[in-house]
């Protein structure tokens, strides 16, 4: 059997709503998940059930062989007993204590010597160096993200959970500190999971995506798979998103790039170094659709191509363009009658080149994480 | 004489208070027991009860035909009311509350989170207590300490119902005071009473000063 976590929990709070999910992590290889939903849709209280800082009322969390909980004969390990990692949203820092004595604050097993070398290992791998002796509250928003990270990594964790990681910081830090994240997890092997809110966040770090809202998990899939194939109107609402398709950056001058996707061009307001891989995002109802032959418009994206499948959602509908990769554009219904849109019409796609979002996974981030 | 007696026992009872205060008021702080309410009032009761119905009662309690009373003389070998430690003992329970209610205080503004994080650290229950809530409460744990020591100095009903006035053992400087007032020597009661009011006024400067932290000259972060 394949080591994996395997989650299953009921819990419910007077009042508001409850939560049931069941979800997988593969541990071998250590697998990046990602816990996706907007605000209030439950993904906190599941990492905190993980953590062990709630119980769930039914169901069961396997870790590999361990059993952190089983409702059913009672089972409930504690907290510390878990080895975990947890990142709480704002960090928790203690204010009482040092740089240096936050992170070495779980370390009290090791023996003097091997838990000061295990703080300036992990300082360094975080360039916290020179940061020792400083209060948590002395340091930028970034750099107390890195002393929250290094904290929970500094016990060897055997699993990483992360709540919001980057929410607590402005959005310039966000996208410097998110292709960091993303290279620093790879390299610590450590599976993890993160929630988060942010469509951006969640395609640079994730491997898989576990979409959740209202206490249920809707779908589960690769971040791109989720993003560009939503299992029905309600995933597509949260996650916002439909089209997400890889390219690579093949020019890039003052503030502009050209990302070739499957040879057709496409513009974008990012700077981006040329040559980098990149998921190419562009939201539906940033989509507009023209019949061929129309003038010249401010939009820098004009892509000819096919429609595909038309749906209808309520007041507007969606419709899917084959344009040498699937696009999804949002339109009203009335907009459908005027261009007489059904499959097999051609029609042209246009985006504003401020549209087209990059999101890199390389570890030299570009715009990686600047969400919209 | 009186002034060493009466400091004497100011600072064991502060010492104890903490001993057995922390622990006590880490359960009232943290306890989820629907009935806890109950062992707060108790704490509390000192306060509002006048000190000479608790020293009855103490002395009822500890005196040779109570249980507790019994027990101490056969493990000692003399009853417990007149003596220093009968005192020291009834002091404890009257100053009970000046501990543990500044205890309580400080550990209920302790956040949550951090101890859910120390917690995920691997750290245990009792653990963090002593290396993270106790650092956080350090001004809480001072104010308990001053505020019981401060308030022994000046106790008098109790002391008078448990020690009873014995010169050297358990005379305390509020009762000499009383003493010289009733052998009408006013200018000795004067000058006790100053003493204890400069020791008051001194201790209580000290913890406010330290809660509003003014010798903080340059920003402590």
């Amino acid at each position: 059997m394949a080591s994996e976590m395997i989650v299953a929990i009921q819990k419910s709070f007077p009042g508001r709503l409850s939560v049931d999910a069941s979800f997988r992590l593969p541990l071998d290889p250590p697998t990046i998940l990602i816990l996706f939903g907007p605000s209030g849709a439950g993904k906190t209280t599941v990492l905190r059930c993980l953590a062990g800082l709630e119980w769930p009322e039914q169901g069961s969390i396997q870790f590999g062989d361990e059993v952190w909980v089983e409702t059913k004969v009672g089972t409930r390990m504690p907290p510390q007993k878990r080895r975990i990692g947890f990142m709480s949203q704002d960090y928790s820092l203690f204010p009482s204590h040092s740089v240096e004595d936050n992170i070495a604050f779980g370390l009290g097993e090791l023996d003097a010597a091997s838990r000061r070398q295990r703080v300036t290992e992990v300082m360094a791998l975080l360039q916290l160096q020179g940061a020792e002796r400083v209060r948590p509250n002395q340091l930028s928003g970034g750099q107390q993200q890195r002393v929250a990270l290094a904290r929970a990594i500094a016990r060897r964790p055997q699993l990483l959970l992360l709540d919001e990681p980057l929410s607590a910081l402005d959005a310039p830090t966000q996208s410097k500190l998110c292709g960091e994240l993303r290279s620093l997890l790879k390299q610590l092997a450590i599976p993890s999971v993160v929630v988060t809110h942010d469509w951006a966040e969640a395609l640079t770090l994730g491997d898989q995506m576990t979409v959740i809202n209202e206490g249920r998990v809707l779908q589960t899939g690769t971040p791109q798979e989720v993003f560009s194939r939503p299992r029905d109107a309600e995933v597509a609402r949260i996650v916002g998103v439909e089209t997400v398709v890889q390219g690579r950056v093949i020019d890039s001058s003052s503030g502009l790039s050209t990302i070739d996707v499957d040879g057709t061009k496409l513009m974008a307001l990012a700077d981006a170094e040329l040559g980098l891989d990149v998921f190419v995002c562009v939201r539906a109802e940033d989509v507009v659709l023209e019949t061929l032959g129309v003038g010249a418009t401010s939009a820098r994206n004009h892509l000819a191509g096919t429609v595909r499948e038309v749906t209808i959602m309520g007041a507007l509908v969606r419709i899917r363009i084959d344009c040498g990769f699937l696009l999804s554009a949002l339109v009203t219904r009335s907009a459908v009658e005027d261009l007489r849109l059904s499959p097999g019409v051609p029609v042209v796609a246009a985006i504003k080149a401020g549209a087209v979002h990059l999101v890199s996974r390389g570890s030299r981030a570009a715009s990686a994480c600047a969400s919209a | 004489m009186a002034i060493a007696v009466t400091l004497k026992l100011a600072a064991l009872t502060a010492l104890i208070l903490v001993v057995i205060g922390l622990p006590l008021a880490h359960w009232l702080s943290f306890s989820r027991w629907r009935w806890k309410f109950l062992v707060e009032s108790v704490v509390a009761l000192p306060l509002v009860l006048p000190p000479t119905v608790l020293g009855f009662y103490i002395l009822v309690a500890i005196g040779p035909q109570s249980p507790l009373g019994r027990f101490y003389i056969a493990i000692v070998g003399h009853p417990l009311p007149f003596t220093f430690e009968g005192l020291l003992f009834a002091s404890v329970l009257y100053s009970l509350p000046f501990a543990v209610q500044p205890f309580v205080a400080a550990f209920e503004q302790v956040d949550r989170r951090l101890i859910e994080a120390s917690w995920t650290l691997g750290v245990s229950r009792i653990k963090t207590f002593f290396k993270l809530i106790i650092p956080l409460s350090v001004a809480g744990v001072v104010t308990g300490f001053v505020l019981s020591f401060a308030h022994t100095l000046g106790e008098f009903g109790v002391v008078l119902m448990v020690g009873g006035n014995i010169e050297g053992v358990t005379r305390t400087v509020s009762i000499d005071i009383y003493d010289e007032v009733q052998a009408l020597n006013y200018a000795g009661a004067a000058k006790t009473a100053l003493f204890l009011l400069a020791i008051s006024y001194a201790v209580l400067l000290g913890v406010y000063a330290m809660n509003r932290k003014v010798w903080t000259i340059w920003p402590q972060k």
